[in-house]
């Protein structure tokens, strides 16, 4: 769709898929009668929703090539030149040479970055106004750094414990319980922090009690690769031997073990539905699997072995291969032909994130900090009650109490995110 | 290249002044809010802890009379008044909202045995041990309580044990040693039933079918008339008598009776050879019952001194409430706006309840509102969920109530179980259970 029209978010998605209810086996008049008043509730309740669609104020972006043009050919500079000056000041590179590949992650509604470079710099800052939140030096080696529930706090993985900070830098907690962590991960619904470990094995923290909710011995090597699926909470983690295993809090071995590549698996992403899974090995390709029946649908090659992926909340796929960062659009559901973007990094490339609700990709890479333009990555309207990344101060602190209230107990992870509603037969 | 980015102005989302409300875009996309059961079943439960912790239902008590309380009257146009008559002859009547009494007088000798008013309320009626019906004004404003006195009296030759008035004309019908239909002007009945019973202890007009009267007799029956006719309709016999009985208000066909056998029965006057629904969660005999105005619930006090809600079409109880001070119930009553229950008890007490025991009284802000309306929603929706189900369910009885249940339960358990081994090691047909809508019932006559 050419962009500037009406954005596309189609009504059929609002409306869940339901198997229509079959009156016959039914003898009891009362329960028939209430079931009939359910569906002609649900129904209007459905319709009541997708008519809301006209409250919402932005447009999705987009970018398209005129004639003999090429998405791909386009460099970053000039897409910021084509663009109003606010955005315009998305694409930035911040140069930080001396300490190492750079971990970037984005606070769930999108307004601070926080920085963890390899030899220990540590940095929170309002990427928007550049403001600097905190910025400190740990002296030691720091492989991973995650916001946890909001900006206030955020754990990192330093050489031998995790260590929890606040936003003013200051340590809240050092964890000596997990060791030697190799990536983290955060369950914002569960409020809980998982953390693969050196040593195999997979750590479920819960940060609002501090109780340590499950330890699972993996038993196939180091973990360095880690991934959650947003829609069931379930953990993903790529192996050495070219399997991803999911895994869950309350299962003490891994619930589903997929073979997916010739080598070891060096990244994993998964989409924010739950539909498909993209998975990036040593054999330089990367591959995309439906996460619900667990079947390839494609593959692609690519330069260098990814070592990075992500997914944006509109389906964008984005990989950094050695100096290259590769954007594909569409290449989930079906098999797209070429990237939609391509930018040249002035560094190896180790980590990356586009940040939500924003037409935006930050990546970590060796010499520092980019931030990347990509036109209909992010999601265009917010839910205020979700995330909001206009929040005042008040606001977060009533949001931390209402997540806080209704944290999902660990016990309720499994695959099926809809097994509580269901009714067991017989 | 065309190139369109996603540029929003902060202006669109935040507020202009530190007094204006702030603004919060929605986007219902279920992309955007994952993990719907889990969070839903979180909330309903909390939602159905926050009630237990919100459940206080008791609201106040109207003390004042000597003796037990042992019929109440409400005033079927004025929300605010109850009219009770006590065991010592005394009769007050009370305001709801300051929970004080207005008027009190002595009018029988002995116990008041009922009380009724008519249908625009300017006339009540009494009746007691004494063998009188006494026939009083409802005072107005400025009248003195020494020269009140009755506007007729009329001496019956036995006790009357109950009464009840008709919903359309100047007509009220007492029971005794048999049913009498009266005119407010006469003073000999015009209408006479007897139907082989020594003594009928209780009577109901059904209030859509006007001509419709039920009463409950100690030869453990209860019997239809038509007041129209000279001969009644039909009876259905239980297992034990019936204390008291109570019409539904909106089912015209429908009736609730409180039995001794702890039970009560909800019939079908066109059906009685079934129970509609056996309502079985007091452990002694029910005294008093009456139904809500919506039709949808019952109230019931009984003689273990708890007072239950339940449901027309379940066998649990919704709610029981109990206070260490109230002693026997005699008499309940839903009032006219559905929201509050009155029991009057043995210690000389009339107590008023919230009808629903965690709602707010008073009026709730349009947030209030909306969130209390989804609350229930979730609530009822994983109503089956384990830990939802005995959060919800959990209610602290007194201690008798307890074991007396416990027994009861057992009992029942080992009843049911040695009735279905017999079953199961009989030849196919032979044994039938019946079921417990008619196992109570011994025969209906017409």
């Amino acid at each position: 769709k050419a962009p500037g029209t009406t954005q596309g978010t189609p009504v059929t998605r609002m409306q869940v898929y339901r198997p229509p209810l079959v009156w016959q086996g039914i003898g009891d008049r009362r329960l028939k009668r209430h079931l009939r008043k359910g569906e002609k509730e649900r129904e209007q309740a459905s319709r009541t929703a997708a008519r809301m669609e006209l409250l919402r104020q932005e447009v999705v972006g987009g970018l398209e090539a005129e004639g003999m043009e090429q998405t791909r050919r386009f460099r970053q500079e000039e897409i910021a030149a084509a663009v109003p000056v606010a955005t315009a000041a998305q694409y930035f590179n911040l140069c930080l040479d001396t300490f190492g590949p750079y971990s970037v992650d984005y606070s769930r509604n999108g307004r601070c970055l926080l920085l963890g470079g390899r030899k220990g710099h540590v940095a929170v800052v309002d990427w928007r106004s550049k403001k600097l939140t905190c910025e400190f030096h740990v002296h030691e080696t720091l492989r991973d750094v995650q916001f946890l529930h909001n900006e206030m706090m955020f754990a990192a993985a330093q050489k031998r414990y995790l260590h929890v900070y606040d936003s003013t830098g200051m340590e809240l907690h050092c964890l000596k319980q997990h060791l030697l962590i190799n990536s983290l991960c955060f369950l914002p619904y569960h409020f809980l922090l998982v953390s693969a470990s050196e040593r195999g094995s997979l750590h479920y923290l819960d940060t609002s009690t501090g109780q340590l909710v499950a330890e699972h011995k993996v038993r196939l090597g180091p973990l360095r690769c880690i991934a959650q699926n947003p829609h069931n909470a379930a953990v993903h983690l790529g192996h050495v031997n070219g399997t991803v295993s999911l895994w869950t809090p309350n299962i003490k071995t891994a619930q589903v073990k997929m073979l997916c590549h010739r080598g070891p698996v060096m990244s994993v992403a998964i989409d924010k539905e739950g539909w498909s899974m993209v998975t990036a090995g040593m054999d330089a390709l990367v591959k995309v699997w439906d996460v619900r029946t667990f079947k390839p649908l494609h593959s692609y090659r690519s330069p260098r072995p990814a070592l990075a992926l992500d997914v944006s909340q509109r389906g964008l796929l984005a990989a950094s291969c050695g100096r290259l960062v590769q954007v594909w659009r569409g290449g989930l559901r079906g098999r797209s032909e070429a990237p939609y973007l391509q930018h040249s990094l002035s560094g190896d490339g180790s980590s990356l994130q586009f940040v939500p609700f924003e037409d935006c990709l930050g990546v970590g890479h060796s010499s520092g900090v980019s931030s990347l333009i990509v036109p209909g990555a992010g999601e265009p309207n917010f839910d205020a009650l979700e995330l909001n990344p206009f929040e005042s101060k008040k606001q977060r602190r009533e949001g931390e109490v209402k997540q806080l209230l209704e944290k999902i107990p660990a016990e309720l992870i499994t695959l099926d995110a809809d097994d509580i509603s269901k009714v067991e037969q017989g | 290249m065309k190139v369109k980015v996603l540029c929003r102005n902060p202006q669109d989302y935040l507020r202009q002044r530190t007094t204006d409300i702030h603004k919060v875009p929605r986007n219902l996309d279920p992309a955007l809010h994952p993990l719907e059961g889990p969070r839903e079943y979180v909330r309903a439960l909390n939602a159905t802890k926050l009630d237990r912790v919100f459940a206080k239902p008791f609201v106040g008590s109207l003390s004042g009379h000597t003796d037990g309380v042992y019929c109440m009257c409400k005033h079927p146009t004025k929300l605010s008044v109850l009219l009770s008559g006590s065991c010592d002859g005394e009769v007050r009547i009370w305001n709801l909202a300051s929970r004080d009494c207005t008027w009190s007088f002595v009018g029988h000798e002995g116990f008041v045995r009922g009380l009724c008013m008519n249908q625009d309320g300017s006339l009540f009626v009494s009746v007691g041990e004494d063998k009188l019906i006494k026939q009083w004004r409802y005072p107005g404003a400025g009248e003195s309580q020494e020269d009140y006195a009755p506007v007729a009296t009329i001496l019956g030759k036995s006790v009357y044990l109950g009464i009840d008035h008709h919903w359309s004309k100047p007509v009220f019908a007492t029971c005794g040693d048999r049913v009498d239909v009266w005119d407010q002007s006469r003073s000999e009945p015009i209408r006479s039933f007897s139907w082989g019973v020594d003594s009928v202890g209780c009577l109901g007009f059904n209030p859509v079918e006007h001509n419709v009267l039920a009463t409950c007799g100690s030869d453990r029956t209860v019997a239809l008339y038509d007041v129209r006719t000279a001969s009644p309709l039909r009876k259905v016999v239980l297992e034990m008598r019936s204390n008291s009985l109570a019409w539904n208000p909106t089912e015209a066909f429908n009736f609730t009776v409180a039995n001794e056998d702890s039970n009560l029965y909800t019939f079908d006057m066109r059906r009685l050879d079934k129970a509609l629904c056996v309502h079985s969660d007091h452990v002694m005999a029910v005294l008093g019952v009456d139904y809500s105005p919506t039709g949808r619930e019952v109230v019931s006090g009984s003689f273990d001194k708890t007072l239950r809600i339940f449901r027309v079409d379940e066998g649990r109880c919704r709610d029981v409430y109990h206070t260490r001070r109230m002693q026997r119930i005699f008499c309940v009553r839903w009032s006219l706006d559905s929201a509050y229950v009155l029991s009057g008890s043995d210690e000389t007490n009339i107590r008023l309840w919230k009808a629903e025991a965690s709602r707010t009284l008073g009026k709730l802000s349009g947030r209030e509102a909306v969130a209390r309306e989804y609350t229930e929603k979730l609530k009822e929706k994983y109503k089956h969920h384990p830990q939802v189900r005995r959060i919800a369910r959990h209610r602290h009885v007194p201690g008798m109530v307890y074991r007396a249940a416990k027994e009861k339960r057992l009992v029942t358990e080992a009843q049911r179980r040695k009735r279905r081994n017999i079953e199961r090691h009989s030849k196919a047909g032979t044994v039938d259970e019946p079921s417990t809508k008619k196992k109570h019932i011994v025969s209906v006559v017409e």
